[in-house]
């Protein structure tokens, strides 16, 4: 591939999250000011979004941080709330013939949900490029890290984020991405499914089970569609 | 401007974890093929998972955000993006400060 179209492929990325950095920033605020009231300095907190750069845990966590932090209670948090991330990159893997194997983990580092979902979207219309994927990441990182960095240093300065309703951006910006899935009935018996496990398991389980239990209540509902499916074309 | 230990374990801790489940994803399918309904389940992963996260939020944290997801649902399927998410944030801000 020549050095233009890298450039055209990583320019195209970026237009593609621009909104969804846009979104993110208020995201990363929130999550800076949430930090700074558990106690967390503006270099941990920035530390925290460099290395672990995945919102949901980071928010878990710190509903769950204590002094001195417990290692082991919010690594296990983490593990649990991204454990959906091994179906995601299992997803997405499928569809980058186009890196090298380093590459492939590489980029893998970076799985955020909103840089997955937009990699999802390309590669229904297009073949999926490192240059193109990178165009995502590289703006959407900074763009965690540093609002992030802000909200920590600004901190009560932004008011409460409840009543601005900015804490909702983050579900906000996940509705949008589910509803650029619909593909018709089945993906509603999906929805249904992952939505109705989650809401259970979120109200007798205690905990963040409801992410693993959702994301698995949805994928085996779509195995069971696909195999009457199967059936049917195959008597 | 210090860094506590016991934060840098924590933090290093929720890093590896997550990286864990990164890169997890694409050793598995090294290992499992993915044909026929298989490869439909797959397909079906990216709605099963952002729905599980926002589940417990759009359904069972409040009328106001129960309401806002709705806008925010409705809005996606013809406006941009970012306006949805900002129409949805609006709306959630509007119904709370009504006392919803």
């Amino acid at each position: 591939m020549s050095n233009t179209t890298k450039l055209q492929d990583f320019l195209g990325g970026m237009r593609a999250i621009s909104p969804l950095i846009a979104a993110v920033i208020p995201i990363g605020l929130v999550f800076g000011a949430v930090a700074a009231t558990k106690g967390l300095s503006p270099v941990e907190t920035g530390l925290m979004s460099a290395l672990v750069f995945a919102g949901g845990s980071q928010f878990v966590a710190m509903d769950i941080w204590s002094h001195p932090a417990s290692w082991t209670g919010v690594g296990f948090a983490a593990l649990l709330v991204n454990i959906r991330h091994v179906l995601m990159s299992a997803s997405l893997g499928t569809k980058m013939s186009g890196f090298t194997p380093p590459t492939r983990y590489l980029s893998m580092l970076f799985l955020a949900d909103e840089i997955w979902a937009m990699a999802e979207f390309r590669a229904k219309v297009a073949r999926l490029t490192p240059a193109w994927f990178a165009g995502l990441v590289a703006p959407f990182y900074l763009a965690w890290v540093f609002s992030g960095l802000a909200g920590a240093a600004l901190g009560a300065f932004l008011g409460d984020p409840v009543v601005l309703g900015l804490d909702f951006t983050f579900p906000a910006v996940f509705i949008v991405l589910v509803m650029g899935f619909w593909k018709g009935p089945e993906t509603g018996a999906v929805l249904l499914a992952s939505g109705a496990a989650a809401v259970a398991t979120q109200h007798f389980v205690p905990g963040v089970w409801y992410i693993a239990a959702g994301a698995g209540a949805g994928l085996a509902a779509a195995m069971l569609t696909g195999k009457s499916q199967d059936a049917e074309v195959t008597p | 401007m210090t860094v506590d230990l016991a934060t840098l374990v924590a933090i290093l801790a929720m890093a590896a974890a997550t990286v864990l489940t990164r890169l997890s994803g694409l050793v598995l399918i090294r290992h499992v093929s993915l044909e026929g309904s298989r490869r439909k389940a797959i397909e079906s992963i990216p709605p099963a998972v952002l729905m599980a996260v926002v589940a417990p939020t759009a359904f069972a944290t409040g009328i106001a955000e129960t309401l806002a997801c709705a806008v925010t649902a409705f809005a996606a399927l013809r406006l941009p993006m970012l306006v949805s998410v900002a129409l949805g944030v609006a709306c959630v801000a509007i119904l709370r400060a009504l006392g919803l």
